[in-house]
């Protein structure tokens, strides 16, 4: 059983009389721990399919099972459950919240999890080290550069140990070297365990990963498997 | 995600953005702070009335001449349209009822007062003994008016303070003589000051005998006649043993009103008290007015913080997290604005008390209360829009807003 499985997925916006076929038939499978870099031109799907993947967003058809789960059928609530626990989020404009701190802007899922406070700040300290920001600690967002930025949102989407992290364009807002810093970042808990699928335009970025899913106009056109360079469908 | 974290969320919230916070406790302050001071003058004015009938006794009753329209069309009423005169037997009639204790007959005048070659207007109040002991009052010098027949007109005056001061300057005044209208008087005592009841400064009167006044003034009917009860609680079988006497001497008629203190008083009690609400409720309406400047407010932080609603999504908060955290700010947000109302309030009926030394105001219990309820209730009742459509955002698109 692979950790996620699209089949046949579809999804359509509608904007006023206009259809957008956004993605069409869908279907692939990622196993746990897998590094997956989806690539393609832009507007060809690729954000709506990882809006899926995080349950942020619903197929109009297809289903997802996500380890082993058919999740497009839970309720909101049990949605949100899900995302809480087993996905981390990194978006290209990092999404801190601009009047708390580091600290506590990695504490966020924690606090929605309800987790002690006592566990919290012992959580948030090791993360602060392990992300080589414990001197930013108690910065705001607007205190932080943009790679330091990007390390607080990294932070924020592993303190829960969640099973995959989901990044749209994690280096789109950065120059090039820190882009590859956070790069890295992301490949390590990679390499910790952690599914990693990644959104990028970057062909040298993309070309990092063991995986690659290529998209046009909503479909998976390639799926490139450099480990053992083969494309199942 | 606990009450706790709720709570600590939304303060960071509400403090994250000084001036929109600051804007919004100001407008709530204002609704509560108007509750209040409006409340304290209302209710200060009612006080004030109170405590002016208060000081004339409670277990008073007046009668006067004449009956109200309140007696219904009785037969009497239709017989005799022109009351008959009250008159001093009248008066020493109703002292035998078994419930009074004291009466004192009043007629009232304007006269000229003179002594030496000052010379002034003064009211005249012609009554008896026991006006002294019916209305409290203490002599400075002398003593006042004698215990005689009500039917005698004594040549002898009892000078209220001002007056004294006015005629006399520091001479002694007790033993002199002055003129009063037509009348060569001798006075005998000197009331001590006390100050103004019900409009009239009894400092500024001069008293004489009831006969002495009615032939000063040429009547024969009296002013009124006020009368001690027992009691309080003999007030009302008072009134009904007075009613029977006064029928008895017309011949079954009763062509006089009679007035207890109570009666006076449960009427301001409730105008003032009605006043002191339909204030309040102008002032809730500036209330609600704040609510509706709270939606507005919780509105514009939603569409701000669209982009922060779509994280904490994909963080996993639920829908029921971010409906509560919007509506802590709210809530949040009308309590500081109803504290500082309070604050703001209790100032303003401080400044009053201070502007008119007389006027009791403070803010009864319960307008407080009101207030600050109202204040809570509106800011929650139209927090709750805006907090449902920060649960109800499709995170998708509040995260794609920026
Ligand atoms: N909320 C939406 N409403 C209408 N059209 C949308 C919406 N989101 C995405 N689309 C459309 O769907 C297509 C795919 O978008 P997207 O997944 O964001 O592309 P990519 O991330 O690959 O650039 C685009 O044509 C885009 O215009
Ligand atoms: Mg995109």
């Amino acid at each position: 059983m692979a950790q996620i499985e699209l089949d046949g997925i579809e999804r359509i916006f509608t904007l006023g009389d206009s259809q957008v076929h956004a993605l069409h038939a869908v279907s692939v499978s990622i196993e746990a721990g897998e590094y997956v870099a989806v690539m393609g031109p832009s507007g060809s799907g690729k954000s709506t399919m990882l809006n899926l993947l995080g349950l942020l967003d619903h197929p109009n058809a297809g289903t997802y099972r996500l380890e082993g789960r058919d999740v497009t059928t839970l309720s909101p609530d049990e949605q949100a459950e899900v995302r809480r626990s087993r996905i981390g989020f990194v978006f290209q404009s990092f999404h801190l919240v601009p009047r708390l701190t580091a600290a506590e802007n990695i504490a966020l899922p924690l606090m929605l999890a309800g987790v002690n406070l006592a566990e919290r700040a012992k959580r948030v300290a090791r993360a602060l080290k392990d992300f080589g920001l414990e001197s930013r600690a108690g910065h705001r967002p607007d205190e932080l550069s943009g790679g330091q930025r990007q390390r607080v949102a990294i932070a924020r989407a592993t303190i829960m140990r969640p099973a995959m992290i989901l990044a749209d364009e994690p280096t789109g807002n950065l120059d090039r070297a820190t882009g590859q810093d956070v790069t890295a970042l992301l490949e390590e808990l990679n390499a910790s365990g952690v599914t990693l699928i990644v959104v990028t335009h970057d062909p040298v970025m993309g070309s990092r990963a063991r995986r690659q899913l290529l998209m046009e106009d909503g479909a998976l056109v390639q799926d490139l498997n450099v480990a053992r360079q083969a494309a199942p469908a | 995600m606990s009450p706790a974290d709720t709570l600590r969320f939304a303060t960071r919230a509400a403090l994250g953005y000084p001036l929109r916070t600051a804007l919004m406790v100001l407008a709530m302050s204002i609704g509560v702070a108007a509750v209040v001071v409006l409340t304290a003058l209302g209710d200060g004015a009612r006080r004030y009335v109170i405590n002016e009938f208060s000081a004339l006794g409670t277990n008073l009753i007046i009668v006067l001449p004449g009956r109200t329209a309140t007696g219904g069309l009785g037969l009497g009423n239709l017989i005799t349209s022109t009351p008959r005169d009250l008159t001093v037997r009248d008066a020493e009639a109703l002292l035998r009822a078994p419930l009074v204790t004291r009466i004192a007959p009043l007629s009232v005048g304007n006269s000229e007062i003179a002594y030496g070659g000052r010379l002034r207007e003064a009211m005249a109040v012609g009554t008896s003994a026991d006006y002294l002991a019916i209305r409290d009052f203490h002599m400075a010098q002398g003593q006042f008016l004698p215990r005689e027949d009500l039917g005698r007109a004594s040549a002898v005056a009892v000078l209220g303070a001002t007056l004294r001061d006015e005629l006399f300057g520091a001479e002694a005044a007790v033993g002199r003589m002055i003129r009063v209208g037509d009348r060569r008087l001798r006075v005998i005592g000197v009331l001590q000051k006390s100050g103004q009841a019900l409009g009239m400064n009894t400092d500024e009167l001069v008293f004489v005998p009831v006969a002495t006044a009615q032939a000063m003034f040429n009547t024969n009917t009296l002013f009124r006649v006020i009368i001690e009860a027992r009691s309080r609680d003999a007030l009302t079988p008072a009134k009904r043993q007075l009613e029977d006497i006064m029928r008895g001497r017309r011949e079954g008629e009763l062509d006089v009103t009679l007035i207890t203190q109570d009666a006076v008083l449960g009427t301001f009690d409730r105008i003032l008290g009605a006043l002191t609400l339909g204030v309040a409720g102008i002032a809730a309406i500036s209330l609600a007015v704040a609510g509706i400047l709270v939606m507005n407010v919780m509105l514009v932080a939603v569409t701000q913080r669209t982009g922060e609603i779509g994280l904490l999504k994909a963080l996993g908060a639920t829908g029921s997290n971010i409906r509560l955290a919007f509506l802590t700010e709210a809530a949040l947000l009308s309590l500081a604005g109803a504290f500082t109302g309070l604050g703001l309030g209790h100032l303003g009926a401080w400044g009053l008390r201070l502007a008119f030394p007389i006027l009791p105001a403070w803010p009864p219990d319960w307008a407080v209360f009101a207030g600050l309820g109202t204040a809570l209730s509106t800011g929650i009742l139209f927090g709750v829009m805006p907090a449902r459509r920060a649960a109800r955002l499709d995170p998708v698109q509040a995260l794609a807003k920026r």
